[in-house]
Formats: structure tokens, sequence, C-alpha cells
């Protein structure tokens, strides 16, 4: 865990949980694993608040508890990740890809998962049967039936998964000592991704509805102890595979991206998610599968797909002749940085991608494939050097490297370049965050008294008011507070959504890294 | 240091290899950097459509529900605020939401809390002490200062091997050990100053209600 990670972390946990959970997460953030004592110790927080905060926190899953290392009888011991923190960025865009393939029933479960942490099955059907009925006209209500198989289709593609039996209370209850000390992964467990048979009559309730009867009819449904959490593993995949396929778009065009997003969807299932390449999947199993809208016929296929084979950016090779040519798509290793580059301007990204392409190049061959005069080029070198981006390489001459008789060329190292932008990144995120809160703290006074003029005006007109009185209410917000107010949340509106748009980049970023370290270990 | 007389200037290395002349070297640096370093060039735009928009909506909804959560814990703030005007009307529109239980089966046991019970075990134990104390005075009236120290010590120890619960209850029962060694008759811990009452109560209203 980086500072920086770990500065972001905590706003996260501060924005969403409040701050005791900001403190104990920070805490084991920094300490690494600790049991309880110790938290307790660093924080200085009371005893109770602390076993609040960890239970949100193993609640959300961003805490895992195992068992002491000393030995069975000595206190279980809490570690916190990072970066299942930072998954809280990614939420709103979880969201929404539920939304734009499940429609608002699996945007609903998706959000109300994740605002929970881990939920039976049947206490999410309701909860989202009863949100679904409130948006719905007088006299609709949805049925359980519905949300219900919008469940399970959301758990047959994987997209979410059942928690796993925690490994300490294996050792609670048995006599043996536990065979190791890891709590299992949860695709271990063999269950992972079967829908309990759960008995769910009825519909959802409007809110207007007698709370009273709804407290009193508590049934169990038959899954108790069930519990589902979102798999962000498999968002993840289907995030990677949107950025490829609008990768391909853009260089080349819409039905070569429809071709890779059949290979994609046919090796959705037979590829393990951290494989660096598809299975090979030969070109007449392509052809049956591709989409019926697009009737290309077969030779057009075949130069697509010769097309992408021979394309610079190697998504696709070719990987023998049987079947009509079998083709292996490539993970993204080649990410375009060049966004970042917006801040030494578009020629210093031209120089960027020159050097990821021709790997090591000396000053003047810079200047000669790049067209920039030298003088311009000398300088964006070595700007790009002192921020670490680009990389000397010395080859010398004599052994005594001297330097008029040695060789110094330009080269970028990928992964470590990656790495250090992935810090900015987060340090970026941390920063806006930050501003976020200042803008909202120095106006808090304004936004209180908005606050309390909207209460007003809704109870109001929820009690029948007549015009002038709301608008006298009104303008109870003088103008020039109305367009501070205007220009405060047009400030946070673009902080926010700029926050979105950083996750994108470290999403790829991580992604990126995470590809490159694992297939060169 | 050859040349730190003649040439302070000069470099070891020839210097046109690289390509730079003596004259464009940058400034030495006088101050640390600037907090806000002025930017040459503008960073790109943020991307502006719908689905922005839409993200945009989720996040911030996201950020307000998960504040009104029975997950989200603030510090307790102990003086009484006046009650605002706003929070009258806030109150009406904030969702009912169950205070939360977790499965105890899932988590560890210890992160269980303990009942709070300091009020009550007060004046039990306050009264334990009054009826031992009665019964050493009873029996022993010749030696009331020997019996009294005595006395003291085996009300401390009675209390404490009772006393089976949490830690909690052993750390407070050593700060009213540290209240009774004296040496008159009359015990502290007959009355109460309000400070032990009025912590008491507050973790009560904290700890009984949600679990």
């Amino acid at each position: 865990m980086t500072s920086q990670e770990v500065r972001l972390c905590g706003l996260l946990l501060r924005e969403h949980f409040g701050e005791v959970v900001e403190k104990v997460g920070t805490t084991l953030l920094r300490g690494g694993t600790q049991n309880l004592r110790s938290i307790l110790q660093e924080t200085g927080v009371s005893l109770d608040l602390v076993k609040k905060s960890l239970c949100v926190l193993v609640q959300h899953g961003t805490c895992v508890f195992s068992p002491g290392r000393k030995g069975r009888g000595s206190p279980s011991e809490y570690r916190a990740s990072c970066h299942l923190i930072l998954r809280i960025l990614r939420y709103p865009r979880y969201i929404y890809t539920a939304k734009t393939l499940y429609g608002d029933t699996g945007e609903l479960i998706v959000e109300e998962m994740l605002q929970r942490g881990r939920v039976t099955m049947s206490n999410i059907v309701k909860t989202v049967a009863d949100r679904l009925t409130q948006t719905m006209e007088e006299g609709h209500s949805m049925e359980y039936k519905e949300v219900c198989s919008a469940f399970s289709k959301l758990v047959e593609t994987h997209f979410l998964q059942r928690c796993p039996r925690t490994a300490s209370k294996a050792a609670a209850d048995s006599e043996e000592a536990p065979a190791s000390t890891e709590p299992p992964a949860p695709e271990s467990f063999a269950d992972c991704y079967t829908v309990p048979q759960v008995t769910l009559v009825g519909r959802g309730k409007r809110q207007l509805e007698d709370a009273k009867e709804q407290s009193v009819a508590k049934k169990t449904h038959g899954d108790e102890g069930i519990y589902w959490q979102v798999n962000f593993e498999r968002f993840h995949l289907h995030f990677r595979d949107q950025a490829i396929i609008s990768a391909v778009a853009n260089k080349l065009d819409q039905t070569s991206s429809e071709i890779i997003r059949t290979m994609l969807r046919m090796s959705e299932v037979t590829t393990p998610p951290a494989a660096a390449s598809t299975k090979p999947l030969s070109a007449n199993e392509i052809f049956r599968s591709l989409p019926a809208g697009y009737n290309i016929p077969r030779q057009v296929l075949d130069q697509y797909l010769s097309l992408l084979v021979d394309d610079p950016m190697e998504f696709v090779s070719k990987a023998g002749e049987s079947g009509g040519g079998m083709y292996v798509l490539t993970s993204i290793q080649t990410v375009s940085l060049s966004p970042h580059f917006g801040r030494f301007g578009s020629r210093s990204a031209r120089i960027f991608r020159l050097l990821l392409k021709k790997k090591h190049l000396e000053q003047k061959q810079v200047e000669d494939f790049a067209m920039i005069p030298a003088k311009e080029a000398k300088d964006m070198l070595y700007t790009l050097l002192s921020q670490n981006l680009v990389q000397l390489q010395e080859i010398p001459k004599t052994p005594d490297f001297a330097p008029s008789r040695t060789f110094y060329l330009y080269t970028v190292n990928q992964l470590s370049t990656a790495r250090m932008l992935l810090q900015n990144c987060y340090k970026t995120v941390a920063n806006l965050i930050h501003r976020r809160l200042f803008e909202t703290s120095n106006s808090k006074r304004l936004l209180e008294k908005s606050q309390r003029i909207e209460a007003i005006l809704a109870s109001l007109q929820a009690g029948g008011a007549e015009p002038e009185q709301l608008t006298e209410v009104e303008e109870m917000i003088t103008a020039p507070e109305k367009q501070q107010l205007d220009s405060l949340r047009l400030h946070i509106n673009k902080l926010d959504s700029a926050e979105n748009q950083v996750d994108e980049t470290i999403f790829l970023l991580e992604s990126y890294i995470h590809a490159t370290a694992s297939s060169s270990s | 240091m050859a040349g730190k007389g003649r040439g302070v200037a000069a470099f070891t290395f020839n210097i046109d290899a690289l390509g730079i002349g003596r004259g464009s070297m940058p400034e030495a640096r006088v101050a640390p950097n600037p907090l806000f370093p002025p930017a040459d060039f503008k960073p790109i735009p943020l991307k502006v459509g719908e689905d922005e928009d839409y993200m945009l909506a989720l996040k911030q909804e996201m950020r307000g529900t998960m504040q009104q959560r029975p997950h989200n814990i603030k510090f307790q703030s102990n003086k009484a605020d006046v009650e605002k005007y706003t929070q009258r009307y806030m109150k009406q529109k904030q969702t009912q939401d169950d205070e939360w239980t977790p499965d105890w089966n899932v988590f560890p046991k210890e992160l269980m809390p303990q009942k709070k019970t300091r009020v009550n075990t007060g004046p039990k134990k306050k009264r334990k002490k009054i009826s031992n104390k009665d019964a050493q005075d009873v029996l022993t009236k010749l030696n009331e200062l020997e019996k009294k120290d005595d006395g003291d010590k085996s009300d401390e120890e009675k209390p404490k091997n009772k006393d089976n619960e949490g830690e909690e209850e052993e750390i407070e029962e050593e700060q009213y050990e540290e209240d009774e060694v004296e040496d008159n008759d009359y015990i502290e811990s007959y009355f109460d100053n309000g400070e032990d009452f009025a912590a008491g109560s507050d973790d009560n209203m904290d700890g009984e209600a949600t679990y």
C-alpha cells in the first residue's frame, strides 16, 4: 500500500462509512494484519465503536479476519486490503453496466447489494421489489418472481456469487485446527453459483402500507445464512472486453469490432480470466456465431481476420490452419498511454509513441522520425526524462564510460511507467475528493439554508399550500446566493465526473499491470 | 577540484556531444517548487454525454444513501446541541432503515458488543459492600482499624471474583478499587460524582438499542 493509496482509501471510507470507520480502516491498512487489541491501542477509539466499524468493514468484504497465527486460542486477526476499498470508486460503473445488460431490475439488485455488502437472496428480492413498486403507478406492483428471475440471470452469468464460509467459524466449531489459515477464495467454494431454493411468493409493497404488518410477518425463506456478493472480477472482465472492442472500433471499423465481440463472447466460458490469450477459435465457428444481422459472406470475414492479424497492435494472431484458420485474441498488452500527455502537448505524445514502437532510439533519430525540430525535440525529451516517463540507456564504446564516446539511447520502460502513472491517478482522485470536500465545507451554511428551504417547500406542498406561499419561501434565497449555489453545484459535478473518468484510466492501468506482471512472473 | 579556481563552470566532458550549449542551462533553483506550478498545456476536457451524466447521478445518489445507512458511524458528539431548525425538517424526509444486525454465524464472536450493565453493577456493588461492611463491623468491634483495612481488601476481592463479564467491567473495578483505599469509614462510592454515571449512560444508549 503506497501512501497515495492509503490516503485515497481513507477519503473513500470517510465519504461512505463515516469518520470512525475511516480511522479504523487506515490503521488496518497501514499496520497490516492486526488483532483487536492493537487496533484499539493505535486508534484510541472506544471499544464498541471499533467493534462496530470492524463489523461494517467485514460486511462489505473490505476486511477479512482469520484465526490468530499463534494457535487456536489466540484472538482473530483482521486484515484490510486496499484494492477492495478502491473498488468503491467504480460502483457507479458497475451499476450502469448492470443496467445496460439487465435493465432496471438488474440495476437495482446490484445497487442494493453494493450498498449493503452481503445480503441473502430473499432480503434483496424483497427490497428491490419494494423499490420498484414505488416507482410504478398506482395499482401495479412488482412480482417477486420477476426479481428472482433477474437475480438468477445475474448469478448464471457469474456477476453475483456466494460468499464463502469463513475459516474461523469452521475452526470454532470443529476440534481440529483448520487446514489453512487463509480464508477460502470464493471460487473454490463448490456451490458458488447455485441459486438456493427459495420460497418467495408475493408482491412488492409500497411504503405507504402498514409498516407493522411487514415486521410481524417475518418468515424465513429457506435461505438463511447464504449470502451473496457482487463478483467484481466478472465485471472487470466485461469492462476489459468493452475496452478491447472500442479500441478495435476506433482503429478499424465497426464490423471488425463485431467480429472481435463475437470471438470474446465465444471464449467467455472457456477461458480463465487471467489468461493472456484465448483458446484458438476456428474461422468456421466464428462465422457461425456471428450475430444474425451481420450477414457478411465468408470471404469478407476471412479478409477481416487477416487484416486484424496484420494489424501492428497484434490483437489477433493466427495459430494453425485447421478449420479454416485458428485465431487467438491477445489481451490488452498494448494499452495506449497517450491520453496522459495532455500535460506535455501532443508532440511529446508523438515522441512517446515513437519510443514505444521502436524501443530504443538515439536523440538524433528521435528528431528525424518524429519530424520535430532539434531544439524542441531536445527540450521535450529532457522534460519527459525529468518526469521519469522516459529512461536513458547508456551503451559505452569504451570501458571507462566516457561521455563523448558513449551512446545514449532513450527508451520507455512500460511497466514502471504504468505503475508511476497509476500512482499519479490515485493521487489525482484523492485530490479531487479533497477539493470537493473543501468546496462543500466552505459553502456549508449556504447548502444548509437551501436544504432547509427545500424541506419547507416540500412540506408545504404536501400540506397543500397556495402558490404565493411557495414563491415567498423561494424568495428567501437571494439571487447572488442562487448564483453561488449554481456555480458550486457545477464545480461539484465536474469534480465528481472527473473522478469517474480518472477511474476508467485507473482500471486500464491496473489491468495492464496485472496482465504484464503475471505474464512475466 | 583542479578546475576550481580557473574555470568554475567547466564540465568534465565534451558538452557538444549532448547537443546543448552552455547558454541553455536551466536556471538554478532558489526556492522549493511552487505549489501550483503554471501549466503550459490545458488538460483534455472531460467527456460529456448521457452515460457520464447518468453515472454522475448514480454516484451522488449512492453517496447520499450510504451516509443515511446504519453502516455510517460517526463519533459521538457529547455536547447537547440545541436542536437545529433544520433537524426538524430533515427528520421528516429521512428513510426508515432498520438498525443493522450482522449475522453472528459468519462474524467472529469477539466483535459482539458486550451487554452494558455498568450502571446496574454500581448499586449492586455498593449494596454488597454495605452488607459486607456491616457484617464486618458486627463481627469485629475491637480492632476496627485493622479490620477495616482487611475489610476493604476483602470487599475488593469479592466483586472481583464475582465478575465474569468483559474486560471493561474489570477496568471499571480497578477504578473503583483505587477510589476505595481510604482509611476512614466513609466510602466515597456511597455517593457517585456524576461522571461515571453519565459516561455509563452514554454508552448504554449507544450499545443497547442497536443490537
